[in-house]
């Protein structure tokens, strides 16, 4: 595996471990800006790092040779003679 | 009355670009089915999170969060935030690159060539068409309650159904794919806009959230819906197997192969979570606010909080407005009548022989014909079994467990050489026996289940925690039955493939190209 796909990898399974924040259980302030309850506020942060990581995805491991096989898929076929 | 004659407006609408999307086609297949995999990445975005957004998202998760507080986002927004775009990333484009490769339209195309077996593709087609018509049949049911609501019982219920039938039935059956792209891309923009503005409607005639808020804070009942203590750590942390289940979805499946380009997915995979976001947040926040508008609804008494807080906050055209919105949600019914109608006539006609013999022209009308079926026969399940809707409701929530749990096979297909047809048979075997014991344990233990708020009951006493029942479901050491359906269909994926013969060496080449052998 590559170095790149490792540490990829790693970030995803960071995140997803990140979902269980059992810290914010029974907390039931302060609300953020006197509206949001700690555990959602973490969970709404929480969906912005999950943009982030599909972002990071996207760009670092995008699985180019499907982009490949498809603009081969469409060439031309060569004229037999 | 006026916001009904709004919805009626929006029916037409929809009507219309599903008409319109008819004179876009060309009349083969391809474009019927899949819309010629054409959608560029701004509707394939709109259009697969639209096929997603369910009646269940909105009503559901409002009357959920009602019942149980603001930990229903992370238990089912968040973490869908992060698989359901994963499983795009990884097993959308696969099945994009695959049906453009080798011409499929279905799931069951691939894995009847995968696993060289044509039963294993019945019976994976059998269980996923079985699990899907609950869907179908309670988006009727919600299309007729939501209508009968808005309109305050001038629409009655079983009108309401069949106007909402009626208009899915026209634009499925005239516009296809296509259409019903074009719709789910329309609707979805809808509510996000008028989402937003229902949200600023309700806070202003409520005094704002903050009042409310601190209103809710400050009551000792109330405020543990702020928290999560409604939630326990084990059943968190298992929901998050169900969002596994978004690829194995026919409809969602289908609709990743409708994409122009591989490169179509980027702007899905990156901006799905925060659709998501947009539509929850507002979504478990005015469940919250329900709960202390509206207190004592009981469990399902709970589902229509958002149209009771709409109608009593904002004017009449406002609240059709956002019924319109609403009723956008409960027609995500067109899409799963769509797969249903490619599924019938791909994976049975056309495979049995109805293709070669009548032609392709023949094989569109079938699948026309398909749309006019289903959409009868669920509309008249829901009519007929309108008081038994707790069982379709329930059916549901053992989908989401069901096709989560088939979640393995479609991975072991796409990436291990080494699986093989007797794996995915065991697998999906074992899917359908823990579908049958957990069926029968929650009718089982339905009268011994506690209220919201109080601890779960064991099943079987002398088993002690092994099978537990709590307000909703059956729990297994406290635990989701997803979790161990999906670890167990792995389990079984993997044994099972290992003690019996590898896939041919022809196939493993056709699907893995870049094989050596030795590997």
């Amino acid at each position: 595996m590559k170095t790149k796909h490792l540490l990829l990898t790693i970030w995803v399974l960071i995140v997803f471990a990140l979902h269980q924040d059992v810290w914010n259980w029974h907390k039931t302030g302060p609300l953020l800006f006197g509206l949001i309850p700690p555990g959602l506020a973490y969970h709404l942060g929480y969906s912005v790092l999950a943009t982030i990581t599909m972002a990071l995805l996207v760009r670092f491991g995008w699985p180019a040779h499907l982009e490949e096989d498809d603009v081969r898929d469409q060439a031309p076929t060569p004229h037999k003679p | 009355m006026i916001p009904a004659i709004v919805v009626f407006i929006y029916l037409a609408i929809v009507l219309y670009v599903g008409m319109f999307a008819f004179r876009k086609g060309t009349g083969s297949k391809e474009d019927f089915f899949l819309a010629s995999r054409s959608l560029g990445p701004w509707v394939f975005l709109l259009t697969v999170f639209g096929t997603n957004m369910t009646a269940f998202a909105i009503l559901g998760s409002s009357g959920l969060a009602y019942q149980r507080g603001i930990g229903v986002y992370g238990l089912m927004a968040s973490s869908s935030g992060l698989i359901i775009p994963l499983t795009i990333f990884f097993i959308g484009t696969r099945l994009w690159s695959l049906g453009k490769k080798h011409g499929y339209m279905t799931q069951v195309q691939y894995f009847r060539d995968r696993w060289e077996c044509d039963a294993i593709g019945t019976l994976i087609f059998a269980v996923t068409a079985l699990m899907m018509i609950p869907y179908v049949v309670i988006g009727m049911m919600g299309g007729g309650h939501t209508l009968d609501s808005l309109s305050g019982g001038w629409v009655p219920y079983w009108l309401g159904g069949a106007i909402v039938a009626i208009v899915v039935m026209l634009y499925v059956f005239f516009g296809g794919m296509r259409g019903v792209a074009w719709v789910n891309a329309l609707q979805t923009v809808l509510f996000l806009c008028f989402g937003a503005i229902a949200f600023y409607l309700i806070s202003r005639n409520l005094g704002g959230y903050d009042k409310i808020m601190a209103e809710i804070a400050a009551h000792p009942k109330d405020s543990a819906l702020l928290s999560r203590a409604r939630i326990s750590p084990q059943e968190f942390f298992s929901y998050t197997f169900i969002p596994l289940s978004a690829m194995m979805f026919p409809h969602m499946a289908i609709m990743c192969l409708t994409a122009e380009k591989v490169t179509s997915f980027k702007r899905t995979v990156v901006w799905y979570p925060i659709c998501i976001l947009l539509i929850w947040l507002p979504s478990v926040y005015l469940g919250i606010v329900a709960a202390h508008q509206f207190p004592g609804l009981k469990l399902g008494e709970s589902d229509d909080v958002i149209l009771r807080l709409l109608s009593e906050n904002t004017d009449v055209v406002v609240a059709g407005i956002l019924g319109a919105a609403i009723m956008a949600c409960v027609m995500a019914t067109d899409s799963q009548i769509m797969a249903l109608s490619t599924m019938f006539s791909q994976d049975v006609f056309a495979h049995y022989g109805g293709a070669k013999r009548f032609g392709e022209k023949v094989q569109v009308w079938m699948g026309r014909a398909f749309v006019i079926v289903i959409a009868i026969v669920s509309y008249a399940l829901a009519l007929a079994l309108e008081g038994q809707k707790s069982i379709f409701d329930l059916a549901i929530r053992f989908g989401f467990s069901g096709f989560a749990a088939l979640a393995p096979v479609m991975l072991a297909a796409l990436f291990w050489r080494r699986s093989n047809k007797w794996g995915a048979l065991a697998a999906v075997l074992w899917v359908v026996f823990t579908m049958g014991l957990l069926w029968w344990l929650q009718l089982h233990s339905d009268g011994i289940a506690p209220k919201p708020g109080q601890a779960p009951v064991p099943i079987f006493t002398e088993l002690g925690k092994l099978f537990l029942r709590t307000p909703m479901n059956v729990t297994i050491f406290g635990y989701m039955p997803v979790m161990f359906m999906c670890l167990g269909s792995a389990f079984w994926m993997i044994l099972v493939s290992l003690v019996t013969q590898a896939p041919s060496r022809a196939t493993i080449e056709k699907f893995f190209p870049s094989s050596k052998p030795g590997h």
